[in-house]
């Protein structure tokens, strides 16, 4: 086989070098710019929706977040409702949702036995994958009826008289409502905040835990004692990152919350909350005010589940070291 | 602090002078200077953490990849100092190879894996290639058992024949020099004779430089040897003086068991 | 009660408690997959798949035009996210730990991976609908693309992260450029990895219904046309479900069980693979 000289193979070296280093160069931009894509979406979004929703913004001030009126005949808008509803069903939602996740984290952690570790975390992962549209017609058609034939009545005759608590389960049990769309919400976060916490405690050393073992602790006592505290700040991301999909799913809530544009003390009421008001109205919504408010309350929800997220993420990146999930 | 032995000037392949080496703020090698005798082994034994890798590393510029790792001083071949910052990398590479602790076959079929480094730097038609890897294989005494398989996955072969596999890639570009960073500590005994024995071969078209943490591995194949000890080049002389007379007491308690 | 049996008693508690907690999760699971079964398999026939979506009060119709619609759609946001994906995944990956900029761009993309995918539909309908005077398949897709696109990102990161130092180092060590590095070597070694972060893309992808509801709309007629109002199946099932006709709520269950069906299958399909090539 013919071999080029020392020099002239010195020659192509020097060449393929300099070739070499502008591909370097436009690879290094080129990627760059592509990860921009996501950078210009979010910057991009809270663009667009401040120029759509600026009529409104102007026109009710900040006021539109605390006034509880939303008419369309008389053009006149207010967020308190729909704020007041994505924040309850949020909240009660994940009230139901953690302790159900910590459960899960914890038998899947501890109690399970290792062949069924790896189905089981499948099926919970599973969970998490359904479309919010199937838990929304199922709640609609399967959960709702059950929930006033069966659980409205009876909570309504325990608690009904009980002063204050009385009050949150009044009303008449037509099976959607408040309190429907937190439980249908729960179950979707469930696998969510369940696989940060999984995930988050299995980054307990297991010489920790050993030791705990070994000096007689309890399972539980482990769980409370040891895994908790070593990894209280990712648990809280991850119950962060529950509440910011709460907050803004849609589907879900949609089919059972009851698209109610009002506040309503009881939890059996139907209500409303920002994304199902935004999925209701929008596409026959009327140019001009109306769809300037719309656009607000869509700015609104991004800009609450922007900072839940942003907290999230950071919380449970610090938890992880620089890993992040 | 060195015993200078016998390289210097024209058959020195590499003149190391006056190097440091900082991980962040910690000095991982104080002022090494000796010199790389060209075609010939050279061994850098000591115990763990006392730097023998990182000297290696410096060598292809390997470090570069890591930001706050860094060096200073000099490192000759043919005259230019090899850590200077207008030296180009990827020559660097291509003419000092490197062979790693475990085996490291790219995801792709054996003739690609050996093809892959000769392309970046040389035109080749398909013959002239099909030469060059069948030479390579050959060198690397891998031929006979891969000849049939070259379509099949690099990562198909056993530990010893990736490890071969990984020597053949080094050397089908060939460079001038050939680092191998402990090739054989993730090996068992019989591949790691097979490769001794293609090390002894390999010295009479590449100057070698060898780090093990195994003794008699150094002994049965180095011409000569550096002993390290945190960070610093100990001793420096031919093979034979070093474990039968070594001048320093601190090379005599490493090699006869006394720590490490 | 002693100390010592107190403990073994919150003990047992809070194991069975824990093992409730995993029942109710599975009882969920089930319980949706049971109820997509039975009421959507009533709707499973040849119909489904040949005819078009009915008109209101007229009997019969299936969900073909959906269907493809959903396909189309689908497979042209796929199309727009894998690259875009991909390409910034590798960035993430090669300049992330050097890179404050790249630090930043990977919170961000975390963030956007849950963020509200109704917003996301009023960002394409304020950006495209209104500025190209119409819904369209293309809207849509470009929607989904922005919401399949972090989750390409972040698993492709992940999976490159994955690839052992010796293997890059041994790369650089023959003197291969930077990108070559990165394409040839550690992207193809963890390609079937990759690959799989872009089907669950696509799983994820599948039902979500709010981004369409602004963008592709939804078209009663078979259509290929991505310029106009593109029939999708999330949108067909959210307003046949709310609707007074029977064989509409019928088809919405249908369209429930398809989706439910894709989804479930390459999640699970990815999961029996992968864990076939990766015996740790």
């Amino acid at each position: 086989m013919s071999e080029p000289s020392a020099s002239a193979r010195d020659d192509l070296h020097t060449q393929q070098i300099r070739k070499f280093w502008l591909q370097d160069k436009v690879f290094h931009y080129t990627t760059q710019l592509f990860a921009l894509v996501v950078l210009a979406a979010l910057v991009g979004i809270l663009v667009s929706l401040t120029i759509e929703a600026w009529p409104s913004i102007k026109g009710f001030g900040p006021s539109f977040l605390w006034t509880n009126i939303w008419s369309v005949p008389d053009d006149e808008y207010g967020a308190l409702a729909a704020i007041y509803g994505t924040v309850v069903t949020s909240v009660l939602a994940l009230l139901i949702a953690v302790p159900i996740s910590f459960g899960i984290a914890m038998f899947l952690t501890e109690t399970c036995p290792q062949w069924l570790r790896r189905p089981l975390g499948t099926a919970i992962e599973l969970l998490a994958g359904i479309p919010s549209i199937v838990y929304g017609i199922w709640g609609l058609f399967v959960f709702a009826p059950l929930f006033s034939e069966y659980i409205q009545p009876p909570l309504q005759a325990l608690l009904g008289d009980v002063p204050v608590i009385g009050g949150w389960f009044s009303g008449p049990p037509i099976g959607v409502g408040i309190l429907t769309a937190s439980i249908v919400l729960s179950m979707m976060v469930i696998p969510f905040i369940a696989s940060v916490m999984r995930d988050v405690f299995e980054t307990v050393p297991h010489v920790l835990k050993e030791s705990a073992y070994g000096v007689g602790c309890t399972t539980w006592e482990v769980m409370r004692n040891i895994v908790l505290p070593y990894t209280r700040v990712g648990v809280i991301g991850g119950i962060m990152l529950g509440l910011g999909r709460a907050l803004g799913e849609t589907m879900a809530v949609t089919f059972v919350i009851g698209n109610a544009n009002r506040i309503n003390g009881s939890l059996f009421a139907p209500g409303t909350s920002i994304a199902s008001t935004l999925a209701n109205e929008f596409g026959e919504a009327d140019p001009g005010l109306h769809i300037a408010s719309l656009f607000e309350l869509g700015l609104v929800l991004f800009v609450i589940t922007f900072i839940v997220l942003a907290i999230s993420r950071w919380l449970i990146s610090r938890s992880m070291g620089s890993e992040g999930l | 602090m060195s015993d200078q032995a016998i390289p210097s000037g024209e058959n020195a392949a590499l003149q190391v002078r006056n190097l440091n080496f900082f991980y962040g703020d910690f000095k991982g090698l104080n002022d090494v200077t000796f010199d790389v005798a060209h075609k010939k082994v050279t061994a850098f034994i000591g115990p763990s953490g006392c730097g023998k890798s990182t000297l290696l590393r410096t060598f292809n510029r390997m470090y570069d990849l890591y930001p706050g790792q860094r060096a200073e001083g000099n490192i000759l071949f043919h005259g230019k100092n090899l850590l200077d910052k207008t030296q180009d990398v990827n020559l660097v590479r291509a003419k000092i190879g490197m062979v790693f602790q475990k085996p490291t076959p790219f995801p792709m079929t054996i003739y690609e894996n050996i093809a892959f480094g000769v392309r970046l730097y040389e035109r080749m038609s398909k013959s002239a290639m099909d030469d060059r890897v069948e030479w390579a294989l050959k060198k690397a005494a891998l031929w006979g058992e891969v000849k049939d398989k070259l379509q099949q996955n690099g990562l198909s072969l056993s530990g010893g024949q990736q490890q071969r596999l990984c020597i053949a890639r080094a050397v089908a570009v060939k460079p001038e020099i050939v680092l191998l960073d402990e090739p054989t500590s993730a090996l068992d005994p019989i591949s790691t004779a097979k490769i001794e024995e293609l090390i002894n071969e390999l010295k009479s078209d590449y100057t070698i430089a060898i780090v093990t943490h195994n003794m008699q591995q150094a002994a049965r194949i180095s011409d000569f040897t550096a002993f390290m000890y945190l960070g610093e080049l100990i001793e420096f002389n031919e093979t034979g003086t070093i474990f039968m007379r070594p001048g320093k007491k601190q090379t005599e308690d490493y090699i006869t068991g006394r720590f490490g | 009660m002693t100390l010592y049996n107190s403990r073994i008693w919150r003990n047992r508690i809070g194991i069975s408690l824990s093992m409730l907690a995993m029942s109710l999760g599975l009882i969920a699971l089930l319980w949706i997959l049971w109820t997509l079964f039975s009421k959507g398999f009533a709707a499973l026939s040849w119909d489904l798949f040949t005819q078009d979506t009915p008109a209101p009060g007229t009997d019969g119709g299936g969900l073909r035009n959906a269907i493809v619609g959903s396909g189309l759609i689908l497979f042209f946001s796929m199309l727009i996210s894998t690259p875009i994906g991909i390409l910034a995944g590798i960035y993430l990956a090669e300049y992330g730990r050097v890179s404050k900029f790249a630090s930043f761009t990977r919170f961000m993309t975390d963030i956007m991976l849950s963020a509200p995918s109704i917003v996301i539909g009023l960002f394409v309908y304020a950006l495209f609908v209104v500025t190209t005077g119409g819904f369209s398949g293309w809207a849509g897709s470009l929607a989904l693309a922005l919401i399949a696109i972090p989750v390409v990102v972040r698993t492709t990161e992940n999976m490159l992260k994955l690839v052992p130092t010796s293997l890059r180092e041994a790369a650089f060590a023959v003197g291969a450029p930077r990108w070559q590095v990165s394409l040839k070597i550690t992207l193809r070694a963890v390609k079937s990895g990759v690959a799989t972060g872009v089907l669950l893309a696509m799983a994820r992808i599948t039902g979500e219904t709010a981004p369409l509801l602004f963008t592709a709309l939804n078209n009663q007629f078979f259509s290929t046309n991505m310029a106009e109002p593109m029939g999708n199946l999330p949108v067909v099932i959210y307003q046949f479900a709310l609707s007074p006709y029977d064989n509409w709520v019928n088809l919405a269950w249908g369209g429930a069980l398809l989706i439910a069906l894709v989804v479930l299958a390459v999640n699970i399909g990815v999961r029996v693979a992968f864990r076939n090539k990766h015996k740790r």
